[in-house]
């Protein structure tokens, strides 16, 4: 049975629809409408703002916590600023992912960690001998994302300070009305955004104040159907979908390197050893054998196809993360390479995205590859073509007035 | 005179599964059940007008997913409705239930200790890829590793391969669980009391260990493999109670020509040139057969039926030193409401599953301790369902059913097991007394109780020493060693005489593996 966020009382007079499901143990909204076109084109021109409490947070503080946090995370934490934020995972002692997340980091010994499972217990097992304290605080930190292009003029309106300033990956302590609020620009949707965190009892202040001041510039609450669409089109992986964390897996085969997902870039391999760094060194070296791609789905041959059935062409509406098969080569001598594990037509950018996994010598930019798509129940394929990501990436996502 | 194929001793489970195979296979086969009810130990009976009890065995959950398939069991009346949750009330008012929703487990582990909550599910995972490993063995004769037959040395060959297949991090956890006590194993794993203790006692259920006796951590892998609908780890109520198991294999072997007596009690097996050739009733009746099987247990065969003088003796000597040592009892209410627990007075989602009376380790171990010298704890360990939330049949609209299993309750009393009769109801006594703890207004609610003593199951369901399982389901007494070793593959040293009940491999819980694998083994086919 999931339990009521801290915004529940104005999320459910919100969600006419009435489709929620269970996200970490807590009711989420999927959409708040019947449609999720209004809230996915509010954060793509205006803005959205999504009830993000669910997220797993873990505070970090005493003399080695620094020191600890480098020894758990693939990024090198010693570098990250005060009021600076980082995107970082977490692996075994295989370079196996466990989990992604953010470290923001408040002053030299104190730092907030957001996480997609829980990592309480197993950061405490990696501490012993860091004299550092480790806090769960999941329940302690409501939190809300306020994404789009008008986010900051919205979040200006009602901060008492000023935020318009605030660089990306940065964060900032604040207040809204009389609550105080810590801001990170950070979010999961590839636009211009700021996340919000508030004590619980301050919750419905702080939602109510950014409904104000969001209604003037046409603010939608934000369901997680509209986000998945935008993360996907951001190129951000999801944790059980894109790939599985590898204390969940049963096989060998189900785990990840960070290289394999697409997360090498925050791998630090130059600094002292970490968890999961001499084989992380080794696979750096050796090469991954998995890459992870996006991927466009061929249009002209996606309406060649339904042509043949005598039907318009006809894509799902919303997200869709069922994995399907990613081929090389065509007819019978087709070898299915890898696997596509999310997609979504982009309404913003008129194109048919996906999210794959593929065997590296198939990863390089412009490969064609084949998908598998179904339609009147069978199955065929079409040509999609590996290409860069994030598929969406507007200048005003990092830049600062 | 007609001479059967094959007569079967027994209208158990087991005897219904391999009756039910020998028919299937064109046998044509008798079952002689000495009640006047079919299942054994799996029965439901409407002891009290309106109330069908499971009398004894009360959950299933090992029953083999091939039995049910190739014996098409669901077209004989067969439905299984999982357990929904595992509660444990404390005396101290809180309260541990742990749900198929793993967020709202981890919540409520978490009120105990955060550590827990995250490790649990890193626990289940590891136990599941361990069970990967063990569950195979139980579907298929054991392996001897001292016979030199090629059959035993590619059967042994296989299961070491499968070992090694593990990772080597399991391979680790595996042998401290075949060396471990359940209780010391699961300290490297929890820190919580509420969580480790009702886990814990499914390492002692049916044996007469302690949470702290050796071996015992194996037994926890059991939980990991039970299997409904292809879904791991769920227990399941039959509906109608686990009679109905016993009568949906009936059903099925009936279809396929088995003929099936109730109230037929056997006196011994005939033998003739050192072969097996029917049995004769406790009326006199003779009946013939080629092939004599018995479900009962090994004690109750061979040296009931068949008689030591006609066995060699060093296996009359295996078969004496097999160990039953029965510990537990059986407690059935019908009760005119539901119980209410104090710790959790509101609503009753949290009593759909199976309640622990195991409040700690301490407790469980102080238990064990008074059966040590023969007497039956005072404050057992119970575990209680109330199967009529989930299944109405079983009582009539807004009354219940509840069914106690208490461990300790020692075969052997201080003053011998006949002394059972006379403390009884003092027995039940304790056992309500307990639960009341828990849950204040029980007595009140009581319109009838039934108490079975070891005494009672060996009396009225030929349960040797009371133990439920055949024997206790140790280690030295499992696979290749069940009952006796060089006798663990269903034959015995008489020809024409095989055993199916759970006192062989792999034996316990409403499997049917033992019947299956019996048939199997008679009819020339391998496991």
């Amino acid at each position: 049975m999931p339990l009521p966020s801290p915004f529940h009382p104005r999320t459910s007079q919100l969600c006419t629809s009435l489709q929620w499901k269970s996200w970490a143990g807590y009711h989420a909204v999927c959409r708040y409408g019947t449609e999720q076109d209004p809230e996915y084109h509010a954060v793509r021109q205006s803005a959205g703002l999504i009830d993000v409490s669910p997220l797993y947070k873990q505070r970090v503080h005493g003399p080695d916590a620094e020191a600890f946090l480098c020894w758990v995370s693939a990024r090198n934490v010693a570098k990250l600023k005060i009021g600076q934020v980082g995107y970082t995972c977490w692996c075994d002692e295989q370079g196996k992912v466990l989990d992604d997340g953010t470290i923001t980091r408040w002053d030299d010994s104190d730092y907030r960690v957001t996480s997609a499972d829980p990592s309480w217990s197993w950061l405490v097992r990696q501490s012993k001998g860091f004299d550092v304290q480790i806090d769960e605080i999941s329940d302690d930190l409501a939190a809300l994302a306020l994404q789009g292009p008008k986010a900051r003029a919205i979040l200006s309106d009602v901060c008492g300070d000023d935020v318009a300033s605030l660089g990306f990956f940065r964060a900032q302590r604040t207040t809204i009305g009389s609550a105080p609020v810590e801001v990170t620009r950070t979010g999961y949707t590839g636009d211009l955004g700021y996340e919000l965190w508030m004590a619980p009892d301050d919750a419905l202040t702080v939602y109510d104040a950014l409904t104000a001041a969001g209604a003037p510039h046409s603010m939608l609450p934000l369901g997680l159907d509209a986000l998945d669409a935008t993360r996907i089109e951001a190129g951000f992986i999801l944790l059980g979908v894109d790939y599985f964390s590898a204390r969940h897996c049963l096989l060998d085969s189900q785990k990840s390197s960070p290289f394999e997902i697409g997360l090498g870039w925050t791998v630090h391999l130059k600094r002292d050893p970490f968890i999961g760094s001499a084989a992380l060194k080794r696979e750096k070296l050796q090469g991954s054998p998995w890459a992870l791609v996006g991927l466009e789905i061929d249009w002209a041959q996606t309406e060649q196809l339904f042509d043949s059935f005598a039907l318009p062409p006809h894509l799902p509406a919303a997200a869709w993360r069922t994995a399907v098969p990613v081929y090389e080569g065509k007819g019978a001598g087709a070898k299915q390479i890898g696997q596509a594990t999310s997609g979504v037509w982009s309404p913003l950018l008129k194109r048919n995205l996906a999210l794959a996994s593929v065997l590296t010598p198939h990863a390089a930019l412009g490969s064609e590859l084949q998908i598998e798509i179904t339609i009147e129940y069978q199955r065929r394929r079409v040509k999609a073509t590996v290409v860069d990501t994030p598929f969406f990436d507007p200048e005003r996502k990092r830049s600062t007035p | 005179m007609k001479t059967w194929d094959t007569i079967i001793i027994g209208g158990g489970h087991n005897g219904l599964v391999c009756a039910a195979y020998l028919a299937k296979a064109g046998q044509d086969v008798l079952v002689l059940e000495r009640r006047h009810v079919l299942g054994g130990a799996a029965v439901s009976e409407e002891i009290h007008p309106g109330f069908t009890y499971s009398v004894c065995s009360y959950v299933v959950s090992l029953l083999r997913p091939w039995i049910i398939r190739d014996l098409n069991l669901p077209k004989h009346g067969l439905e299984l409705i999982p357990l929904e949750s595992s509660f444990t009330p404390l005396p101290d008012g809180r309260s541990l239930c742990r749900w198929p929703d793993s967020d709202r487990t981890r919540r409520e582990i978490a009120e105990f200790s955060r550590h827990d909550a995250e490790v649990y599910p890193e626990f289940g995972q590891t136990m599941m890829q361990i069970a990967r490993f063990v569950k195979p063995l139980i579907d298929a004769p054991a392996p001897d590793p001292t016979s030199l037959k090629p059959q035993a040395l590619s059967d042994f060959w296989k299961t070491g391969r499968r070992f090694n297949d593990l990772a080597p991090a399991h391979r680790h956890e595996l042998s401290k669980m075949m060396t471990m006590s359940a209780a010391d194993y699961l300290d490297g794993w929890f820190e919580s009391d509420v969580l480790k203790a009702p886990m814990a006692v499914s390492g002692i259920i049916g044996t007469f260990q302690g949470v702290r006796s050796p071996g015992t951590a194996y037994v926890l892998l059991h939980h990991y493999m039970g299997e409904i609908d292809g879904a791991f780890r769920s227990w399941g109520f039959a509906k109608g109670g686990t009679g109905s198991v016993s009568l949906s294999i009936a059903g099925a072997a009936q279809s396929f020509g088995a003929e099936i007596r109730t109230e037929a009690s056997v006196d011994h097996v005939t033998l003739s040139g050192g072969k097996a050739t029917g049995v004769v009733l406790e009326n006199g009746d003779e009946l013939r057969a080629r092939a004599v099987v018995s479900g009962t247990d090994p004690r109750r065969t061979f040296m009931g039926f068949v008689g030591e003088e006609n066995l060699p003796p060093e296996f009359v000597q295996g078969i004496k030193r097999y160990k039953f040592r029965g510990s537990s009892g059986k407690v059935n209410l019908a009760v005119d409401r539901l119980p209410v627990f104090s710790s959790r007075p509101n609503g009753h989602e949290h009593l759909r599953g199976d309640v622990a009376i195991a409040p700690s380790v301490e407790y469980l171990e102080k238990a064990y301790d008074e059966a040590k010298y023969g007497a039956f704890s005072r404050r057992p360990y119970l575990n209680v369902v109330i199967p009529s939330l989930v299944d109405p049949t079983v009582a009539p609209p807004g009354k219940h059913v509840v069914s106690c299993f208490v461990q300790y309750a020692p075969y052997d009393l201080a003053g011998g097991p006949s002394g059972w009769p006379a403390q009884r109801e003092a027995f039940g006594d304790a056992v309500v007394d307990t639960l009341a703890e828990y849950a204040p207004g029980l007595k009140e609610s009581i319109l009838h109780r039934q108490v079975l003593t070891p005494w009672d199951l060996e009396q009225e369901f030929g349960l040797t020493e009371g133990n439920i399982f055949h024997g206790e389901l140790s280690l030295e007494q499992l696979a290749f060693q069940r009952p006796v070793a060089g006798w663990a593959q269903y034959r015995t040293p008489i020809k024409g005489l095989w055993q199916c009940g759970s006192g062989t491999h792999p034996g316990g819980g409403i499997m049917g593996a033992s019947g299956a694998l019996a048939a199997r083994t008679m009819l020339g086919g391998r496991g």
